[in-house]
């Protein structure tokens, strides 16, 4: 079942991808939001609506930081909301986007997602040692690659997974990275290079992780009947689907991300899909981490459990495969600005649906596509199907 | 924009709200206001809710990425649950949007406070100046509001009596309702004699900080029928930011809410706001704010809102009952919570629930909220007895 109202994305606009641009929150903002609305020929008195999307405050160091954002993201005097739900914000600010166009209530909104994480010092992490349990987790000096290395751990013990088949994930992103314009971290690697590469919290080694990045991204939604006076390409969004686990991280196992699966399913009925795997021609899931392309590949149902390793071995998940996963590079290629790096995602299915992502662009003529991000305490699953 | 169905208010819980409240914490007050408004609703949240809204920042809750801290206390463990960085005003709007969109049936927002684990607050609200041009000027950044207080006394030639006015009645309403936390019997001269904050502010024009947690149910007409016979339905929303950039602000009008209620009276079709909408809950954070935002409203002529306090029209026994709950001044005020707490009354106010405030015969009235210094958001509900 549909909403009310059938909604399409007509255009996309992202910036680079860099460790520390000199640019501005607002003017990364302003970057990405110029160039959506020029892909899709419109300018800002046809834009209705605003949904903005970004994650801490504790980045930028300043509060209430979509406030901030109001001008550079096109929103002055026009209803502006920002949804904040952790590393899943990118994807979710395009869910968020959907229902200001499909309730009915605007013909058009923009959607913009921003992270600036490089005003964080001595190193963006350290904002995030503050996403724990005061009282439980902080005490502890937990870190974000810590608990990580606990889900990689009981994921590879689970299914008797090797870490050689998890680097495969890093080597295949940075290369497909080689291809992208805004890429930070695109690269020739070996399985070697990554095995070899420092170790961060073991199992996790630098070459596992994505790095910190600034940069923006925007995506123009219209509504059915204005669209197709914008464009003779829409792609529409056809399922949207967002879902929350426990806080009490702790008391679950990991091996297995549960609220991915029901954010799917969430998208997936919404979108009339029945066989994922089947139906869905190529998927941007989640990899902060290497481990976690695999990771969400279950969770979204695109293959058993346990089975996405062999997947990726056997070459399935490349761009020239028969399930092209991550074709953009994603966050370990192109970067992670966490916002931006989700909506990115977003992009990359826009531009891969309607044929226009060029050295990237998969084979086989894409008409269904998935992005996923994930964030949070290892809780947060929220997912996009579109269609041409 | 086409004809939207009415979504209706159909459950409502609050704990009340207090200057301190050590013995609970964040997790506890949200419990207690869910348990009340599922009990008012007559819902179970794991069965009968599609999705929750929660509106939170980082930096009120000392934590980043907040929305991680939130699902357990409101029964949506593997639920669609999010949260808008925004007043809970907006967070009613976007619940709203997600019914309209033939998705979601009940929708639940929430919205808390724990401003007295603040050690600093004037430091965290100077964390949302912008960082280069405006927050080395220093200074509690309620300077803001004492300027434009001077400029819409100047422009409006309102006078600081009848803002104190404002005060007086304010205060002398929240007597008579147990959720508010500064109910006082005062003149105004107790207002005028009292410390000099931020000229022309003093210490009695600005609203003191409180804890506190509102949580609503909202349902589509269809879900409203089966579950309550006093349904309160929205009739039509509106929110708007206009700059929180301090150089080119509007500094007399509150063009959010001017444009914000132009959106809600156009989706609830009022014509003639002053005549169709019986009593209005405003935000009165500071006392003046009272005034700008019954003239933004069109509630009365620009000018004439001061007058209009003066002459008692605004009292609970006038014309234009504005604040009956005690507005943010009486009840206190809670960051994101004061659009709830602005629902919360209209919305007991029009189920006959008031006691000993209520207003005889009321079918319609109005909800508006600010977000504050610095910002230039703002959002208005109408809600009625009946649907349109």
């Amino acid at each position: 079942m549909l909403g009310k109202k059938r909604v399409a994305i007509v255009g996309a606009g992202l910036t680079l991808f860099r460790r520390n641009l000199k640019e501005t929150g607002k003017e990364l903002c302003y970057g990405a939001t110029k160039m959506a609305l020029d892909s899709a020929g419109l300018t800002l008195k046809d834009i209705d609506s605003v949904a903005f999307g970004s994650a801490p405050d504790a980045f930028d160091g300043i509060h209430m930081k979509g406030e901030n954002m109001v001008d550079g993201s096109g929103a002055w005097r026009k209803p502006f909301s920002r949804v904040f739900v952790g590393g899943g914000t990118g994807v979710f600010t395009a869910d968020a986007g959907w229902w200001h166009v499909a309730s009915g209530l605007f013909d058009t909104c923009l959607v913009v997602a921003e992270e600036k994480m490089s005003s964080c010092y001595p190193h963006p992490a350290y904002a995030f040692t503050t996403i724990f349990d005061p009282m439980m987790s902080r005490p502890l000096g937990t870190t974000l690659i810590w608990i990580f290395a606990l889900e990689m751990h009981r994921y590879m013990h689970r299914h008797g997974i090797k870490k050689e088949q998890i680097a495969l994930v890093s080597v295949k992103n940075k290369k497909n990275a080689l291809d992208h314009p805004c890429a930070q971290l695109a690269a020739n690697i070996t399985v070697e290079d990554v095995l070899n590469s420092e170790i961060m919290c073991w199992p996790v080694q630098r070459l596992d992780i994505s790095p910190t990045s600034d940069g923006a991204a925007a995506l123009v939604l219209a509504s059915e009947d204005v669209a197709k006076k914008i464009t003779d390409n829409p792609v529409w969004i056809d399922g949207v689907g967002w879902c929350i686990d426990s806080t009490y991280w702790t008391n679950r196992d990991l091996y297995y991300p549960d609220y991915v699966e029901y954010a799917a399913r969430m998208a997936y009925k919404m979108a009339g899909i029945k066989n994922p795997p089947k139906e869905i021609d190529v998927a941007e899931p989640y990899d902060p981490f290497d481990y976690k392309e695999l990771h969400h590949m279950e969770g979204l149902l695109l293959c058993k459990k346990g089975e996405a390793p062999k997947l990726t071995a056997e070459g399935v998940t490349q761009r020239d495969g028969d399930l092209p996963i991550n074709p953009s590079g994603g966050l370990l290629g192109v970067g992670n600005p966490i916002a931006a790096a989700g909506l990115m995602k977003v992009c990359e299915i826009f531009w891969q649906l309607r044929g226009e992502a060029g050295k990237r662009q998969v084979p086989g003529d894409p008409r269904t596509g998935l992005a996923q991000a994930w964030g949070d305490l290892m809780q947060y699953g929220s997912v996009i199907v579109l269609r041409r | 924009m086409k004809k939207l169905e009415d979504v209706a208010i159909v459950g409502v819980g609050c704990t009340g709200f207090r200057p301190l409240t050590p013995e609970f914490s964040y997790k506890e007050i949200m419990f207690e206001a869910a348990t009340r408004a599922y009990a008012d609703a007559n819902v179970n949240p794991r069965k009968d809710i599609d999705a929750f809204v929660t509106c939170a920042e980082d930096y009120w809750e000392g934590h980043s990425i907040f929305d991680e801290f939130v699902p357990d206390q409101l029964g949506a463990v593997l639920k669609p649950l999010f949260t808008v960085s925004a007043d809970g005003l907006i967070g009613l709007a976007t619940a709203y949007m997600l019914i309209h969109t033939g998705q979601f049936n009940t929708v639940v927002v929430e919205a808390h406070s724990k401003a007295s684990d603040i050690l600093t607050f004037n430091d965290i609200v100077a964390f949302a100046l912008d960082p280069i041009f405006n927050r080395p000027l220093g200074g509690h950044p309620y300077y803001i509001a004492g300027l434009e207080m001077n400029r819409f006394l100047h422009e409006t030639g309102t006078t600081r009596e009848q803002c104190a006015q404002v005060v007086v009645k304010n205060r002398r309403n929240a007597l008579a309702n147990a959720c508010a936390a500064y109910g006082a019997e005062l003149n105004i001269e107790d207002v005028l004699q009292s410390e000099p904050m931020f000229h022309p502010l003093n210490r009695l024009d600005i609203s003191p900080l409180a804890d506190g947690c509102i949580v609503l149910v909202l349902a589509s007409s269809h879900a409203a029928k089966k579950l309550t016979d006093t349904p309160v339905w929205v009739r039509g929303v509106g929110w708007n930011s206009d700059t929180s950039w301090l150089e080119s602000r509007e500094w007399g009008k509150a063009i959010y809410a001017k444009l914000a209620a132009r959106m809600a009276y156009k989706m609830a079709e009022v014509k003639n706001p002053r005549r169709e909408i019986q009593f209005a809950e405003v935000d009165d954070s500071f006392s003046y704010k009272e005034l700008q935002h019954l003239e933004a409203l069109q509630l009365c002529r620009c000018g004439e809102a001061g007058k209009l306090t003066e002459e008692g029209i605004t009292g609970i026994d006038g014309e234009m009952p504005v604040n009956v709950s005690g507005g943010a001044l009486g009840m206190g005020y809670a960051p994101e919570v004061l659009g709830l707490q602005r629902v919360l009354e209209t919305t007991l106010q029009l189920r006959d629930q008031a006691g000993g405030r209520q207003i005889s015969d009321v079918e319609t009235g109005l909800a508006q909220s600010w977000r504050g210094i610095p910002t230039a958001t703002g959002a208005v509900a109408v809600l009625s007895r009946e649907v349109k």
